[in-house]
């Protein structure tokens, strides 16, 4: 534990008078205040990526929107959460996600059970606006235990990064830009050939779609159990 | 001159399809085709996708009868995996199936074809539904709608929704079933067997007036092809064998394994449709027509296996010396064994294991190619899948029960057109006949071929120029 006092910083969310330490980004003193900022890319215990842009939040004097989970608390900062403006990208970078894979719940293993799924419930999404790419992707099922399905991937890289930080693996990685970006298991390998998969599972557990997912799971049987993450990630804190 | 009508698309049916009907100079009906436009491609789409998924996505070729799509799908992952599912597990499995029988069944009877049976077949079109029934005869309307609701509430009691549960997997089912929904399922059971036995009882006093129909609502010699238990009684779920027997009642195959079916059925296409024609290899195409569902069951069945069923089975087959040959029977077929799904279901119930936790097996894929064989509410479906090294699908193949009946519909259609429709003047309730006999084989287009629709109805007599000469429109 560190000696130094920890310097506080005080600012509003949505009007709430809210303080956190200045290492704290504007999410984490959210939280602590129980006011809901959506996210998916982010999870507590793996390093902030701010890549799927959901937790963007309006900052007063500022035209730009800043994502919550990677930008830090600043005296005086005034927050807002929740505006038409904010719902709107909100939706529209779902719509995009929806779009832009295969994703049909009906009949996928993590229905009722899904991230992507239930925060487009929460945002009132109910059609996408934009037309679906239907790209061709592939599922490999080649791992004993465990099968990636390429079409429900929405590219976080929660499995990239808690197979490295927390598993020391990095057994995942990211390939190609754009609409050819993939997941892949060592050098874009078949998961079931991969020299550094440890088969843990943490990567499924974390992966908030049906896109990493138990083998032989039927429709709606895929429920995911996070809860291991912040257990591991303490006690490792704690040792050291 | 000769002239075609048109009717599309058909009313009270599952499904869109449209039936044409030739017209000679004489105004004699010369020929007529039952005609489905639409193609949805389940066999395709499926590839690539893990097996596992497969009960659930082929479940999604129907509202209606998606149970049946389960079990068949469910039996062919079985069979893939290369297990034999725990019994109690199979039982579950085989209750939902006689529920949703009962409520297929309910649905194709009551709310589909009881309008032309009790407000007869030339009452006003406007009318002529299951609001006209419940104005007219509101006890019969609510005696269909409550037994339909059973079916579904069974249904959904134990897989957690009504329509596409997700609660049978490959190897079994997913949870037992609870002290609670057992004895909520055998509460429904007394009241839904009143129900059926008051129908029966009507349906066979009004027999009479439809003498007329009964003669040519498809009335003619063909073989009948269906699974029987493993007492030769009926058996919906399929774990019997598959039995053809032909228009005098004699067996002509018996204990032939349904994985077999490569080996006699054929499948013929005409032009005009998109739905196939599969016919008994050994008599040729389309020499080698049959028929299947209820009509077919009982005529192959020796018992149905529960004792009020029986005795209407046995008051079923004194109708004709031989086999049961007017489609026309299959409503009576249909109520038949709607009380024997009811007294199968309590039956299974009260099995010793029946809250048994041992429900599913696990296995990895240890077969690449599996088949699964249940009796839907129409008929015969086979569901037949090949998988590669992963456990993706490459290839499937659906024998959709519809299908079976394609050719026997056909046939019905013109058997009625020429008797009922005069080319010279349409009246709407010729044309409702022929519409009529194909509402008896309860064919679910949206299963054989994969569609659904509106169905407002228009039908148009055309001449040969393509000149419209007469049109009707509800």
């Amino acid at each position: 534990m560190s000696t130094a006092p920890a310097r506080v910083k005080t600012l509003k969310i949505d009007d709430r008078d809210v303080s956190g330490r200045e290492e704290e980004t504007i999410l984490d003193v959210a939280r602590q205040n129980r006011i809901n900022i959506p996210t998916l890319c982010h999870v507590p215990g793996l390093s902030p990526v701010g890549s799927c842009r959901l937790c963007l939040v309006e900052i007063k004097g500022s035209p730009k929107l800043f994502p919550a989970c990677v930008t830090l608390v600043r005296e005086g900062m005034e927050v807002v959460t929740k505006s038409e403006r904010l719902a709107s990208y909100r939706k529209m970078i779902l719509e995009l996600l929806f779009s832009d894979g295969n994703h049909i719940c009906a009949v996928c293993v993590s229905n009722g059970n899904c991230e992507l799924q239930s925060l487009a419930q929460n945002l009132g999404i109910d059609s996408i606006r934009f037309p679906y790419r239907f790209p061709k992707l592939t599922v490999d099922a080649s791992h004993q235990r465990f099968v990636v399905d390429h079409n429900r991937c929405i590219l976080c890289a929660r499995c990239v990064r808690v197979c490295g930080e927390v598993e020391g693996a990095h057994t995942w990685d990211l390939m190609g830009r754009g609409t050819s970006m993939r997941i892949i298991s060592d050098m874009n390998e078949a998961w079931g050939d991969s020299e550094t998969c440890t088969s843990c599972g943490k990567c499924v557990q974390l992966c908030p779609t049906g896109a990493l997912v138990e083998k032989g799971k039927s429709v709606a049987e895929m429920s995911k159990k996070k809860g291991f993450l912040p257990y591991i990630v303490s006690m490792r804190e704690g040792r050291r | 001159m000769a002239k075609k009508i048109v009717i599309d698309p058909l009313t009270r049916i599952e499904g869109h399809g449209k039936i044409t009907i030739h017209v000679g100079d004489d105004g004699m009906v010369n020929n007529a085709f039952f005609h489905i436009g639409q193609v949805r491609g389940f066999e395709k789409l499926c590839e690539g996708r893990p097996f596992y998924e497969m009960p659930s996505l082929m479940a999604r070729i129907c509202g209606i009868c998606p149970v049946s799509h389960l079990m068949a799908s469910a039996k062919a992952c079985d069979a893939l995996m290369g297990v034999r599912i725990p019994e109690p597990g199979a039982n579950l499995r085989r209750i939902m199936n006689l529920a949703q029988i009962i409520q297929s069944h309910a649905l194709s009877f009551f709310h589909l074809s009881s309008p032309d049976l009790l407000l007869g077949m030339d009452a006003d079109p406007q009318t002529r539904n299951i609001f006209g029934l419940m104005a007219a005869n509101p006890g019969v309307a609510r005696d269909g709608i409550r037994l339909r609701q059973y079916g579904q509430e069974i249904v959904e009691s134990l897989g957690g929704k009504r329509i596409h549960p997700a609660w049978v997997v490959p190897g079994g089912v997913n949870a037992p079933l609870s002290v609670e929904q057992r004895d909520r399922i055998l509460s429904l059971i007394p009241e839904g067997i009143d129900v059926i036995l008051r129908t029966l009882g009507w349906f066979k006093r009004g027999l009479e007036k439809y003498r007329e129909e009964i003669r040519v609502f498809g009335n003619f010699p063909t073989m009948f092809l269906g699974m029987v238990s493993a007492s030769a009684g009926l058996g919906f779920y399929g774990d019997g064998w598959l039995r053809i027997v032909d228009s005098t009642g004699n067996i002509v195959a018996d204990h032939v394994d349904p994985r077999t079916y490569q080996d006699f059925l054929g499948e013929a296409v005409e032009p005009w449709t998109y739905l196939k024609f599969p016919y008994y290899k050994p008599l040729g195409y389309p020499e080698g027509i049959y028929r299947v569902g209820p009509l077919a069951r009982l005529n192959l069945v020796n018992h149905c296996g529960s004792p009020l069923a029986d005795q209407e089975f046995a008051e079923f087959r004194t109708l004709e010396r031989g086999a049961v040959l007017s489609s026309f029977h299959y409503h009576y077929a249909r109520l038949i064994e709607i009380l024997f799904c009811l007294e199968k279901m309590e039956q299974l119930l009260h099995h010793k294991d029946i809250l048994s936790k041992h429900v599913r097996a696990f296995a990895a894929p240890n077969n690449d190619e599996g088949i699964g064989v249940a009796e839907a509410p129409r008929g015969t479906l086979i569901h037949h899948y090949k998988i590669d090294d992963q456990g993706r699908i490459i290839w499937a193949n659906l024998i959709i029960a519809t299908g079976h009946n394609n050719l026997a519909m056909n046939r019905a259609v013109l058997q009625v057109a020429r008797r009922f429709v005069d080319g010279n003047k349409l009246q709407e309730g010729m044309l409702n006949r022929v519409e009529a006999v194909i509402r008896a084989y309860d064919p679910c287009l949206s299963c054989s071929t994969h569609a659904v629709g509106q169905m407002p109805l228009t039908i148009d007599l055309v001449g040969p120029e393509g000149e419209v000469l007469d049109q009707l429109r509800r």
